[in-house]
């Protein structure tokens, strides 16, 4: 079966832009108007971010977003209501972040059956190490053509990279600083020669830069050395203060793709 | 039945090392490297002179003779109260500190519930002459400030965390979070037997001391090695894994671990993990822990600081299922009756934490001739104020 991930990765090889939202954030019931709003602003791949008390791997805008998140009643089962039927108006690729706890209480195989019900592509699980999931994971998830993505930072080994690589199906997620996200980034030399080290690879999945990348000249710089890159507390912060969903969200992207 | 972790770093179900990528290379040389650097002969060499002649170990076990006179039986305190810092803290830092040297870190990071833990690893960064930085919930530097006063006395920075009840929880996140900023040259010190592999395993062989001592200690006073049970309170649980450590194969000891239940099990405000909670993971390990339907963790509540925490470690969960331990709570109210009873019965006055373990002598039924060992794992210095507001003196 063919997943809309990797369609999107055959089809465009650069510039692709992927947006991270927590969904609940900032209001309960604005998860299908985001979803919608993006892709309408040309948007290529969604992350659908599922709000977690402790959200280690995150820096203060999306603790703040999860935390207003759950106070809104935001649930994995309510989202799951609330993406029901997505796929009736959104065709790109959507992917679901979130941490390993509320997926383990929802039952693994049940929230993999929902994910494929909606049509989820693939997920994101930061604390969901890589021998857990091939040893209790993968077998689920394949049989929903549900993708994991696996991260790889600057610290990560090579040798560990070429293990990731074996077991990734989608796309690589590479985090382009020792940082939790929202940490501020500009291509330092460090990491220009951590991008041009991954690139020498030839590795078999493409890859991603996240982390850090919250403007235009971040994102061009990133798309150089990857596929494209991903924006996550940037956009969370655009959602801040005054406006319709609508001009928040397509003034955030007109700042980030410069139409030429 | 084994009571260890296993070669994957799992006690039965529990334990592992649910850690986010970035975290991976630092976690993977600890557990590669642990047990080489604490079973050499170098490192053995410098921790037990540390413990003897810097933390002042062996601590004494006392038959306490009031105490056992009111309830008619045998009361022994484990007396880490006197150590070096006033708990148990310092065994595990001192460890983790030469860990740290042996690596080759020179920052250190750690999280503090009630503040011995941070007192206790600013203590050894003085000595060591190592950077340190603690993060502690703001509530807790607000509740424990005599603490937070050593410490930055001491040369650490403390940070207050700000997110959630402001408690230990939210301390460790933020330690954590640091650690993933900081991948190179810095080293965490877990105050628990919580956290990713290695280091619930790595805190309970630092902390085994306890029961280590209370063996031969015990021996000595009455010419056998086991009492009949050994009272410890648990929070994430590192006292009373050390305090178990060399019973956990004596299936004639008992074994009983008092947690926090705060205002009461049956309401909001309560740490009473094991009694209320289900499995989970929460920092880093899969245990069991208080949370939603859905996942989400739940914010604890309990006058003690140090058991202020809505997990506990995947060592007890594991003994907990098994049955090997029996776990039981006590209630702010109790604790502090159970805290002056002490005070005024031997002249001790025990942190908060321990008085929940001093609780439990009103919960169970003690025969005479039997043999019960209570660790004291802190001493109330740093909860002063909190007593004189309940007793008014």
């Amino acid at each position: 079966m063919n997943n809309r991930i990797n369609k999107l990765f055959q089809e465009k090889k650069e510039g692709i832009l992927s947006v991270y939202f927590t969904a609940g954030y900032p209001n309960l019931d604005d998860t299908i108007p985001m979803i919608q709003a993006l892709q309408s602003n040309g948007v290529d791949l969604i992350e659908i971010g599922m709000p977690f008390s402790d959200p280690i791997a995150d820096g203060p805008v999306i603790q703040h977003s999860s935390l207003i998140a759950l106070q809104n009643g935001m649930s994995v089962s309510k989202l799951f209501d609330q993406l029901k039927n997505i796929r009736q108006s959104v065709e790109i690729p959507l992917i679901l972040m979130g941490y390993i706890n509320p997926v383990l209480q929802y039952g693994v195989d049940a929230f993999c059956q929902k994910c494929s019900e909606i049509g989820i592509d693939g997920l994101i699980i930061p604390d969901l190490p890589l021998t857990v999931y091939e040893e209790e994971f993968k077998t689920i998830f394949e049989a929903h053509n549900l993708h994991n993505i696996f991260l790889i930072t600057p610290q990560t080994s090579e040798e560990r990279i070429r293990t990731i690589d074996q077991a990734s199906t989608g796309f690589i997620y590479m985090v382009s600083s020792n940082a939790t996200t929202g940490a501020k980034a500009t291509v330092s030399d460090f990491q220009k020669d951590y991008f041009e080290r991954v690139n020498s690879l030839s590795l078999n999945n493409k890859r991603l830069i996240g982390f850090g990348i919250s403007n235009a000249e971040t994102f061009r710089n990133a798309c150089q050395y990857a596929s494209g890159a991903i924006l996550g507390s940037a956009f969370v912060k655009a959602l801040d203060g005054p406006g319709t969903l609508d001009l928040k969200v397509s003034g955030f992207i007109n700042s980030i793709v410069i139409k030429s | 039945m084994n009571y260890q972790v296993n070669e994957k770093g799992y006690y039965g179900e529990f334990g592992g090392a649910y850690i986010p990528e970035m975290m991976v290379p630092n976690i993977e040389e600890l557990s590669s490297r642990y047990l080489e650097i604490i079973n050499s002969y170098d490192f053995r060499q410098e921790f037990v002179d540390l413990l003897k002649n810097y933390a002042g170990r062996p601590s004494p076990l006392y038959l306490a003779k009031r105490l056992s006179e009111k309830y008619q039986s045998n009361i022994y305190l484990k007396r880490e109260d006197l150590n070096h810092t006033g708990s148990h803290k310092i065994n595990n830092t001192i460890g983790q500190i030469l860990v740290a040297k042996k690596l080759g870190k020179h920052r250190i990071i750690a999280e503090t519930g009630a503040g011995q833990h941070g007192l206790a690893t600013a203590t050894v960064c003085a000595l060591m002459g190592l950077k340190c930085i603690v993060y502690m919930g703001a509530v807790d530097v607000e509740r424990q400030a005599p603490n937070v006063k050593k410490m930055r006395m001491l040369g650490a920075e403390v940070i207050p965390a700000l997110s959630g009840n402001q408690t230990l929880k939210d301390a460790t996140n933020e330690a954590m979070r640091d650690w993933i900023n900081n991948p190179v040259d810095t080293h965490y010190i877990i105050g628990s037997v919580v956290g990713p592999h290695p280091y619930p395993d790595m805190v309970a062989r630092f902390q085994s001391v306890i029961s280590e001592e209370i063996r031969w200690q015990l021996d000595e006073q009455t010419g056998r090695e086991n009492p009949t049970r050994v009272i410890a309170c648990v929070g994430g649980g590192s006292n009373a894994a050390g305090a178990f450590y060399h019973f956990l194969d004596q299936e004639d000891v008992e074994l009983i671990g008092v947690e926090a239940a705060g205002k009461g099990i049956e309401t909001q405000e309560t740490a009473a993990t094991l009694t209320l909670g289900s499995p989970g993971v929460l920092h880093s390990s899969r245990s069991i822990l208080m949370q939603t339907r859905d996942g989400q963790i739940a914010e604890p509540y309990s006058i003690s600081a140090g058991l202020d925490y809505p997990g506990i470690g995947p060592m007890h969960a594991h003994l907990f299922k098994t049955k090997r331990a029996r776990y039981i709570w006590a209630t702010d109210d109790e604790v502090l009756d159970s805290a002056l009873e002490l005070t005024q019965l031997e002249g001790i006055i025990p942190a908060l934490e321990s008085a929940h373990a001093l609780a439990a002598l009103k919960k169970i039924h003690l025969k005479p001739g039997e043999v019960t060992v209570v660790n004291i794992s802190g001493r109330g210095d740093k909860d002063m104020e909190t007593y004189l507001k309940h007793f008014g003196y």
